[in-house]
C-alpha cells in the first residue's frame, strides 16, 4: 500500500522542504505511527468524532435530486452535518489530538475558505492550545464571517499578503512561520497535500467518511455503489471517501475539480486537466505552472478549490487510471447550488456544489438501478453571501 | 585554463587563508537584466563566490526582502534561460565562482540533467536548491557530478544526527543556516551557532560557510572567528530596492550612485572578514 517508506505514491509525494523542517517531519511520522497503533488514541479520537462532531454522518438517499437527474440513484454522504459544517473537523480532531498528546502547546494552520481554519481554531479551543491561522488577504475579504468565527474561537488570524493573496500563499506563509517556530509549534495541514507524512496522515483521518459510507450503503442497498463523486481542491474529502474503496475495482472514483470560467480560459483551478508534474508545498505532484516552473494563479468561485496543486495520492490515482477527474465551471456549480437547495432543502458549500453538478450530469447517463454516492463535504452557510451577490437579484 | 566547477568554489574559499570568504547573494534580473549585470560585476570585485538567485513565484525559504527582489526580477521579465544568459555574460569577463540558487520546481520543469548541462555551459560552478533535502537529492547529486558542478547542501541547527550524512555529501562548501526561520536580516545569532559550525566542519571535507541573517560588517567580523565563509543575501537585496527606485526615476547619475552605494557596502562586508 502507498505511500512507500519514502512517502511516495508511485512517482508523487516525498518531502521537498527546507532542511530545518526535516527532523520535525521525521519525528512527526514516528509520533503518528506510534499513536495510530495506540488503542487509547483511537478510543479518544472515536469518542470525539461521535460525541463532539456528531459522527457517523448520515448517508441520505436524495430521491428528489435522483428524480431531477433522471438516472442513477444518488446518495449524499452528509459531511455538512459535522460540527463546524464540513469534513475538515475529522482531520483537525485527529491532528489536534496528536499535537496535544505529543505535548505541543501551539498549533498553526493555513486556510482558504476558512473552513479548515475554523475547524482548527475549534479543536484548539477544545484542547486548550494556542492557535494561529494564515489566510490570504483576498480570502479574508471573501470569507469575512469565517475570519470572525476564528477570532471568536480565540485564534489569531494573520493575513497572507504575498503572491496571489489566496490559499497557495497562506500555505507558503504557514510553512515560513513553521520553519521559524518548528521547535514548539505543530502545523495542522488541512488537506492531503504537503510533505510526507501529511498526505498519508490526513487521508487516514478522513477515511472515516469512506468507511462509514461502505457500511451504510451495504446496509441500505445490500451492495457497494457503482460510483463515488467528490470535489477536489487539495483533495481531502475525496481521498477520505475513495480510500476504503481503492481495491474495489468495480466502484468508479470520480474527483470533480474547479474549472472556474472554463478550462479553455486562464481562470480555473483544473490541476488534473491542465497541470503538469512538479513540486508544490513540499510534495511532487501535479500543479499549474508555466514553461519555466513558475506557479500559476488558480481561480474558482469557491475559495476552498482555488488552489493550483492537488494531493500527491490523487496525482497517482489519476496516473494509474484508478480514479478520473472531471472539471465543473463556476456557473455549473452555482446552478447545482440552487438545484440542491430547491429540490432537497439542503444548501451545499460551493465546493460540494461542484460534486453535485457533476453527479447530476453523470446520473443522467446511467441506468436507474445504478448507485452513486456524492460527498456533500460541507454546508453552504458560508457561501450564502457570495451567492446572494451573484444571483440575489433574480430571486423575487 | 582556469578551473571551474566544485573545485573552483572550494579553492576560492580555501584561498582566503586568514580571512573569511565573502559570498553575496542577488536575484538574477533584479531590478532588470542590464542593471543586474552591472551589480554582478561590481560584486565580483569584492566577492570570493557569488550566489545568483533564480527568481521564483513561491520562494518559501525566503523572507520579505528576497521575496521582493524575486518579484522585481520576475516583473522585469526574468526567466531561468535569461538568468543563465546573464551568468554567461558575467563569466565572459570574470572568473569569480558563480553558484545558482534555485527552488526545486524550476529544476524539475527544466529537467535535472538538462539544467545541469545548461548551468555548466553558462559557466556556473554549482547549485543550491533550498527545498531539496538530502533524501530527495540522489538524482541531482549524480547529475551534478556528471557536469562537475558543486551541489551545496543547507544544514540547520535542527539537523542534529543528520549533520554527518549531509556534510559528507557536500561539494563546493557546506551551507550552515545560522538560525531557525527564513532568510532575512537579524540582530544577533543563536548562542549555539559556533558549536554547530564546528560540528559541521568536523563532518565535512569542504569549507563551511554561514548564511541567513548576516546583515552587517559587525556580523561578518563575529562569524569570521569560526566560519570559512559568510553569505549575505537580504541586506544586499534590500539595497537593490534603492537601485530600482533610482532606475525608475530615470536619473542616470542617481542610478550610478545607488549601484556605487551597494558596491561600497559589499566592500565593507568583504573587508570585515579580514
Amino acid at each position: 500500500m502507498f505511500p512507500d517508506e519514502r512517502g511516495r505514491f508511485g512517482e508523487f509525494g516525498g518531502k521537498y522542504v527546507p532542511e530545518t523542517l526535516m527532523s520535525a517531519l521525521v519525528e512527526l511520522e514516528a509520533d503518528y505511527r506510534r499513536l495510530a497503533s495506540d488503542p487509547e488514541f483511537s478510543r479518544l479520537l472515536r469518542s470525539y468524532l461521535r460525541d463532539y462532531s456528531g459522527r457517523p454522518t448520515p448517508l441520505y438517499f436524495a430521491s428528489r435530486l435522483t428524480e431531477f437527474a433522471g438516472g442513477a440513484k444518488i446518495y449524499l454522504k452528509r459531511e455538512d452535518l459535522n460540527h463546524t459544517g464540513a469534513h475538515k473537523i475529522n482531520n483537525t480532531l485527529g491532528q489536534g489530538l496528536l499535537a496535544k498528546m505529543t505535548g505541543k502547546q501551539r498549533v498553526i494552520a493555513e486556510t482558504g475558505a476558512g473552513q479548515h481554519g475554523v475547524a482548527t481554531a475549534t479543536v484548539a479551543a477544545l484542547f486548550g492550545l494556542q492557535c494561529t491561522v494564515f489566510m490570504g488577504e483576498e480570502d479574508m475579504e471573501r470569507q469575512a464571517l469565517n475570519v470572525f468565527r476564528m477570532r471568536l474561537l480565540g485564534a489569531e488570524v494573520i493575513p497572507a499578503r504575498s503572491g496571489t493573496k489566496t490559499l497557495k500563499d497562506a500555505t507558503n506563509e504557514a510553512i515560513r512561520h513553521w520553519v521559524e517556530h518548528v521547535e514548539d509549534t505543530y502545523y495542522i495541514i488541512g488537506s492531503v497535500v504537503g510533505p510526507h507524512p501529511y498526505p498519508m496522515m490526513v487521508r487516514d483521518f478522513q477515511r472515516v467518511i469512506g468507511d462509514e459510507t461502505r457500511e451504510q450503503i451495504i446496509e441500505q442497498e445490500g451492495r457497494l455503489p457503482d460510483a463515488l463523486v467528490a470535489c477536489v481542491g487539495g483533495g481531502s474529502n475525496a481521498m477520505g471517501l475513495f480510500y476504503p474503496f481503492l481495491r474495489d475495482g468495480n466502484v468508479r472514483l470520480i474527483g470533480v475539480e474547479a474549472a472556474g470560467e472554463g478550462i479553455e480560459t486562464a481562470r480555473h483551478a483544473a490541476t488534473m486537466a491542465k497541470g503538469s508534474r512538479g513540486v508544490l508545498h513540499g510534495s511532487m505532484t501535479l500543479l499549474m505552472q508555466d514553461e519555466f516552473g513558475q506557479v500559476q494563479p488558480a481561480h474558482s468561485i469557491s475559495a476552498g478549490l482555488d488552489y493550483p496543486g492537488i494531493g500527491p495520492e490523487h496525482a497517482h490515482l489519476a496516473k494509474s487510471g484508478r480514479a478520473s477527474y472531471e472539471p465543473i465551471t463556476d456557473q455549473e456549480a452555482l446552478d447545482a447550488f440552487t438545484t440542491l437547495t430547491q429540490v432537497e432543502g439542503i444548501i451545499p458549500a460551493l465546493e460540494s456544489a461542484h460534486a453535485i453538478a457533476y453527479a447530476v450530469k453523470l446520473a443522467k447517463t446511467l441506468p436507474a438501478d445504478d448507485l452513486m454516492v456524492v460527498n456533500l463535504s460541507g454546508r453552504g452557510d458560508k457561501d450564502v453571501h457570495t451567492v446572494e451577490r451573484l444571483i440575489g437579484g433574480s430571486l423575487q | 585554463m582556469t578551473m571551474r566547477g566544485q573545485t573552483a568554489i572550494e579553492q576560492a574559499i580555501r584561498n582566503c587563508y586568514k580571512r573569511t570568504a565573502f559570498i553575496p547573494f542577488v536575484s538574477a534580473g533584479d531590478p532588470n537584466e542590464d542593471v543586474s549585470y552591472r551589480i554582478l560585476l561590481e560584486l565580483a570585485q569584492f566577492s570570493d563566490v557569488i550566489e545568483v538567485g533564480i527568481p521564483y513565484s513561491d520562494p518559501l525559504a525566503d523572507g520579505p526582502a528576497i521575496q521582493a527582489g524575486s518579484l522585481r526580477a520576475l516583473q522585469a521579465g526574468m526567466t531561468l534561460p535569461k538568468a543563465l544568459r546573464l551568468i554567461a555574460r558575467v563569466r565572459a569577463v570574470s572568473d569569480v565562482p558563480l553558484v545558482v540558487f534555485t527552488y526545486v520546481n524550476p529544476v524539475v520543469q527544466y529537467g535535472v540533467d538538462a539544467l545541469m548541462q545548461a548551468c555548466a555551459d553558462a559557466g556556473a560552478d554549482g547549485l543550491i536548491i533550498p527545498d531539496l533535502p538530502f533524501e530527495e537529492s540522489a538524482e541531482t547529486r549524480e547529475a551534478a557530478v556528471r557536469h562537475d558542478l558543486a551541489l551545496i547542501p543547507l544544514i540547520s541547527l535542527t539537523s542534529h544526527e543528520r549533520v554527518q550524512m549531509i556534510a559528507a555529501s557536500a561539494t563546493g562548501f557546506a551551507y550552515c543556516v545560522s538560525s531557525l526561520g527564513v532568510t532575512g536580516e537579524r540582530a544577533s545569532f543563536a548562542t549555539e551557532l559556533r558549536a554547530f559550525v564546528d560540528a559541521v566542519k568536523r563532518a565535512s571535507s569542504v569549507p563551511v560557510a554561514v548564511g541567513f541573517g548576516v546583515s552587517s560588517p559587525l556580523h561578518v567580523r563575529e562569524l569570521a572567528e569560526f566560519a570559512d565563509g559568510v553569505i549575505v543575501g537580504s541586506a544586499i537585496v534590500r539595497r537593490c530596492e534603492d537601485i530600482q527606485n533610482a532606475l525608475s526615476s530615470g536619473d542616470a547619475a542617481r542610478l550610478d550612485d545607488s549601484i556605487e552605494a551597494l558596491s561600497q557596502f559589499a566592500r565593507e562586508l568583504s573587508e570585515a572578514g579580514r
